[in-house]
């Protein structure tokens, strides 16, 4: 919980890991590429104060994520997102024991989401069902881009995905987070295309679908695919970080979100460990539109309560404390949100 | 300063700007001016070696071998170049492109079964894109300029009551790009196939494509971050708020 002049907001982190990128994890050159690109953006996105060594970026453990969750970040609950990136390290990049055992010794405070690949076939599908039930899934993180084999990504319309999506609902998994990666087969089409959501959302309606950094960088087709689908909803990783070096840019990014998708539908995440929360907590609370942007109304204290955690607290039916609790803002479930208004919005640009 | 090596700094300027003209499609904008060329080399006999670097390792491939193959192409077109040789830095598909690229074997010849047929289509998908962000510009400023016009009148406006200037200039170009009409009395805002937009559509369409215009800027402007960090100082560990 985090309290400022006089608020608390209950704070769930959705989009979480503990990872493992170490050189002696790495299982080739790529493994290398992918945590130096994380990296750079933590080094591109972070205020100084919050900078990571390398070496501290590599592997924090379950020591230090408890504490900088828990402790020093204000998070009441955290959900693990693993990505397996099995090509790129020997033992997977999220440490799934190390994660879930964290998880069994912290009830209440920890969710645990596991991936799927839908290459793996029928024995993977038989592997859903047995995760399913070890780890008491209610969600799972889907990254496009993985690589398999000769294959370099999947999308979420294949037909394999979809066999994938009903063991989903028939074990009770609610929750696909979409990590939308570049690379993917065809090369001849857009990598970052998020078209697939769509056709999903509009198939799986008893689903929800997070799609990570609210589909950067295709922000606009996701705005339009979100207003349409009213069971698609806006995960903030990598957006956060924004807040601080280009304020401007995610008040633009906030204030689409907000008119496209709602603020029932969006969620906030440190993307730990790319970045901590403590800092993207208190600067959140904090933060304004930039007044320049006249064309997005200001943003309420119950806005943010919600995006800090009473969104994905209802969507994983985590318990909030009564006096913490914010009602649903009475929106359409799907178009712009407050499209009476827009003749006044467009002016103001 | 000898007759050779002016001449070379000619051909080295000359080579510059014909890398101008490759754009990175995301961004709507010249490599040159993204920092994407790490190093130009001119021979004093014409052999061109260009170098390219991209923000991040896992920029997405299909982008990548577009710039790159497109770079080839134009530096190819100096009628003096007696061998171009172009390769990528640093990109986990870098061992792929750059012996395709060396090879001359195509798009389909470099990435083999991942390729379908070209990247033609992805071009155009971008250059819609680009077009919807410049005419968004473009009434954007007409209606902070003349603040009485409605977004609705917007669905009226032509090309000739557009303001001379860069943003128009901008929008010319990418009408040109996509094959509609730079006339001055076609009107600014149309789709790609250039019908109109009439009633609530007006609106809705104006504010979907500021979200795409947001989406390009803030593209933009997040790599060349990422790129400055990871190119530039190794050792700057921030940039300021």
């Amino acid at each position: 919980m985090y309290t400022k002049d006089g608020t608390s907001y209950f704070i769930v982190d959705a989009h979480v890991a503990l990872w493992d990128a170490r050189p002696e994890n790495q299982r080739n050159v790529h493994g290398k590429q992918f945590i130096d690109c994380f990296y750079d953006y933590h080094r591109n996105l972070s205020p100084e104060s919050e900078l990571w060594t390398y070496e501290e970026y590599l592997y924090q453990g379950g020591e230090r994520f408890m504490k900088d969750l828990f402790e020093d970040g204000y998070v009441d609950h955290a959900i693990f997102q693993p990505a397996r990136l099995g090509e790129f390290y020997v033992d997977g990049f999220g440490q799934t024991e190390e994660a879930w055992a964290l998880t069994q010794a912290n009830p209440g405070k920890l969710t645990y989401n596991h991936n799927f690949d839908p290459r793996n076939g029928e024995a993977g599908l038989d592997q859903l069902r047995a995760d399913a039930e070890r780890f008491g899934l209610k969600g799972v993180k889907l990254y496009t881009a993985e690589w398999h084999g000769d294959s370099r990504g999947y999308r979420l319309d294949d037909d394999w995905t979809r066999r994938y999506l009903e063991v989903c609902r028939e074990v009770g998994i609610r929750n696909i987070h979409v990590h939308k990666g570049p690379t993917i087969r065809p090369l001849d089409r857009d990598a970052f295309d998020v078209a697939d959501v769509d056709h999903v959302a509009t198939d799986f309606t008893d689903l929800n679908f997070v799609v990570e950094h609210c589909g950067l960088p295709r922000l606009e087709d996701f705005c339009w695919i979100a207003t349409q689908e009213p069971n698609v909803h806006a995960g903030l990783a990598v957006a956060m970080p924004f807040m601080f070096t280009r304020p401007k840019y995610f008040g633009q990014i906030l204030g689409e979100l907000l008119y496209w998708v709602g603020e029932d539908r969006i969620q906030f995440s440190s993307d730990y460990a790319l970045w901590t929360p403590r800092w993207l907590v208190e600067s959140f609370v904090d933060f304004e539109i930039p007044e320049e942007l006249t064309e997005y109304p200001a943003l309420t204290e119950n806005q943010k309560r919600k995006i800090l955690g009473l969104n994905a607290a209802a969507m994983y039916d985590i318990e909030v404390p009564a006096h913490l609790r914010v009602a649903d803002a009475d929106e359409t479930a799907t178009g712009p949100r407050g499209a009476d208004r827009v003749a006044d919005d467009l002016v103001g640009a | 300063m000898t007759a050779d090596s002016r001449r070379a700094d000619a051909r080295r300027t000359e080579a510059w700007r014909a890398l101008d003209r490759v754009i990175d499609p995301e961004l709507d904008e010249p490599g040159t001016d993204l920092d994407f060329v790490a190093s130009l080399e001119v021979s004093d006999d014409g052999d061109v070696a260009v170098h390219l670097r991209l923000p991040t390792s896992f920029c997405a491939p299909n982008f990548a071998y577009l710039m790159a193959s497109d770079a080839k192409a134009v530096l190819s077109e100096l009628d003096w170049a007696r061998s171009v040789s172009v390769a990528l830095d640093d990109h986990h598909d870098s061992a792929i492109i750059n012996a395709g690229l060396a090879a001359d074997a195509g798009y389909r010849g470099t990435f083999g079964y991942e390729a379908d047929d070209d990247l033609e289509e992805l071009r155009t998908t971008f250059r819609r894109k680009a077009h919807v962000a410049a005419m968004e510009r473009s009434l954007t400023a007409l209606m902070a300029a003349h603040p009485w016009r409605s977004p609705q009148d917007m669905a009226t406006v032509v090309l000739g009551d557009l303001p001379p200037g860069r943003t128009t200039d901008d929008l010319l170009d990418r009408r040109s790009a996509i094959g509609l009409s730079t006339r001055p009395d076609a009107p600014v805002m149309v789709d790609h196939l250039g019908a109109g937009y009439v009633g609530l559509d007006v609106q809705l369409a104006l504010r979907r494509a500021r979200s795409t215009r947001i989406s390009i800027e803030g593209n933009a402007h997040f790599c060349r971050g990422l790129l400055r960090t990871r190119y530039d100082d190794p050792d700057r560990t921030t940039i300021s708020a």
